[in-house]
């Protein structure tokens, strides 16, 4: 049996540990355009904000594909799919053979149409490269912009900022973090933010980038007319499926490539997981991209264990959460955050501006579907447990959890027995 | 593998369990000087005690087949060891993101305000037996293969 794994991100670790619960001996491949072994790419902002150096960023130790007996492909780009012979077409002329295949290529940064973004000193942050890239540039430039006020966005500006840079973010929704938080929430981190000295322009659009007779950059003008100075541009609107090589291999696309429970897609012994993957989301209850890291690696290693043929698991589905932390102030967001009214969910926020602490609980149907925690979030991981197990909440446990006292005994006792004192496990 | 499991109806909520652990995971393994001074300085006990009403329990990491903490990790200073199947944690690696305090359901991983880094619980490395199980004055934590 050969595996053959397209990219080497959390999601492709993920499908590395699935196989080999199941499947000791089959070869495993992995191809991937990036030069470095698996990395942990959340921490490209840490590294370029100097916290961690290059010798912490690897997710797994020395020696683990060897021990794990996978082949590694790096900087390998696939340039063909023919899904009725099996074969993949790499960039260096190589064709590589599979009898179960796995996309995982994850996401490409959207670049928008904007006058005058193409040509030099535009930049992206989604890979250890553009951190490094970064970091070079930083040491011999003063001001930079930094279109899209997401978890990217802000995390790139952070880090150029501590390099000493000028950072201006430009953000076209009416506050930071618009999927993850909410108003309060995004207010308090662009609070914290500008209080350390970053720029931030919300509900507006950067329309041109500006740029001197060599091809330089001067600045970028904004919808408003406003023109602000800067010598680089980083763009963090978001990130699209990587579809090469699943569209042109005909397989079932909508935003990502479309996946059942078991992460299958519609081509016969291809399996997809990740960013690149449409499936199925708990809290939602439908089918969508959900990029974050927990799910990328959980339905790797679903699709890996569905790989070897010996297991045929349904994936529990996808659970959107993000925690992350702004100049020491932290944060948790998890599940439905922003229901809309026809989801007819009850929220319940408790603020005290004073001590930078906000608790939004998001119930719909005497369930807990999603919450976003600023400043104390000590209590996370029991949320989640009452989202995660969809525990049913009487009117006082539901108080409880309001007065942010959530507690494993307020758990329904057989959840408790089964879940916290199995006897097997 | 073995691991701790809680008795809700035995446990008498004295908290003599966070007490052994705050000790057992001190550099002076001092009971007094681990809860005066090194408390102050980011030290905490890797077992909560919860009560409602007359019922208690203590609780900590469940050490679990799939671990949602360690599919959070974004740093790979939380992985499951293969052969002790103890879900184990590397500090040197932590880089503080919190994400495994999100992800895991049961709560069970916690801050340690000071250093940056989580506090979990490791089944007392290098002892016999978990400390929080030694101390229990009314058999509330077993330590056992279920």
């Amino acid at each position: 049996m050969t595996y053959v794994i397209v990219g080497n991100g959390v999601a492709s670790v993920g499908a590395i540990e699935g196989i080999r619960k199941l499947d000791k001996e089959g070869n495993i491949v992995v191809v991937s355009e990036e030069n470095t072994p698996t990395y942990g790419r959340p921490l490209i902002s840490y590294f370029l904000a100097g916290k961690i150096g290059l010798d912490r960023m690897s997710l797994r130790p020395d020696g683990y594909y060897e021990k794990n007996n996978v082949e590694l492909k790096l900087g390998s780009r696939v340039v063909g799919l023919d899904t009725g012979s099996k074969t993949l077409a790499l960039s260096n002329g190589e064709s590589v053979s599979y009898d179960k295949l796995l996309l995982a290529t994850g996401g490409v940064p959207f670049m928008p149409p904007i006058k005058g973004l193409e040509g030099p000193g535009i930049y992206n942050f989604t890979t250890l490269a553009h951190a490094e890239i970064l970091l070079d540039i930083a040491q011999n430039i003063r001001n930079v912009v930094v279109i899209g006020g997401g978890l990217i966005g802000l995390k790139a500006a952070e880090g150029l900022f501590d390099n000493g840079l000028k950072v201006t973010i430009v953000e076209l929704g009416p506050r930071v973090l618009s999927a993850a938080f909410d108003d309060v929430a995004g207010k308090m981190v662009s609070r914290r933010l500008e209080t350390e000295g970053l720029g931030i322009r919300c509900g507006s659009t950067v329309e041109e980038v500006l740029r001197g007779p060599s091809g330089g950059i001067n600045g970028v003008r904004l919808a408003s007319g406003e023109i602000i100075a800067c010598e680089a541009v980083v763009v963090a609107i978001g990130v699209v499926p990587s579809l090469t090589p699943a569209k042109e291999a005909g397989l079932n696309i909508r935003r990502g490539i479309k996946v059942d429970e078991f992460l299958h897609t519609s081509a016969e012994d291809v399996y997809a997981a990740g960013d690149v993957a449409e499936a199925y989301d708990m809290i939602t209850d439908d089918v969508r991209v959900t990029p974050i890291w927990p799910n990328a690696y959980s339905q790797g290693y679903y699709a890996g264990m569905n790989m070897t043929g010996k297991k045929h698991e349904k994936h529990p589905g996808g659970l959107a959460m993000n925690a992350i932390s702004f100049y020491g102030l932290p944060t948790a967001s998890l599940g439905m955050v922003n229901p809309a009214p026809e989801e007819d969910c009850e929220i319940c926020t408790y603020a005290d501006e004073e001590k930078q602490t906000y608790r939004k609980l998001v119930f719909r149907n005497d369930r807990l579907v999603g919450y976003v925690l600023v400043g104390d979030i000590d209590f996370a991981g029991l949320y989640t447990g009452f989202v995660r197990f969809q525990l049913p909440l009487s009117d006082e446990i539901k108080q409880e959890l309001k007065d942010g006292r959530p507690s494993a005994l307020l758990w329904p006792e057989h959840d408790f027995e089964t879940r916290w004192t199995p006897d097997h496990e | 593998m073995r691991r701790v499991y809680p008795n809700k109806d035995f446990c008498i909520g004295c908290h003599i369990c966070e007490l052994a652990c705050l000790t057992a995971h001190s550099e002076s393994k001092d009971l007094i000087i681990a809860v005066r001074e090194e408390q102050a300085s980011g030290l905490r006990p890797c077992k909560a005690v919860y009560e409602k009403g007359p019922v208690c329990v203590s609780l900590s990491c469940r050490h679990c087949e799939n671990p949602s903490c360690v599919t959070a990790c974004i740093s790979g200073a939380l992985y499951k060891d293969e052969e002790s199947g103890k879900t184990k944690y590397d500090e040197s690696q932590c880089v503080g993101c919190w994400s495994c305090l999100m992800a895991c359901p049961f709560g069970a991983i916690r801050r340690n305000p000071s250093k940056g880094k989580i506090i979990k619980c490791d089944l007392c490395e290098g002892r016999d037996k978990p400390a929080c199980v030694e101390a229990c004055p009314n058999a509330a934590l077993s330590y056992e293969d279920r």
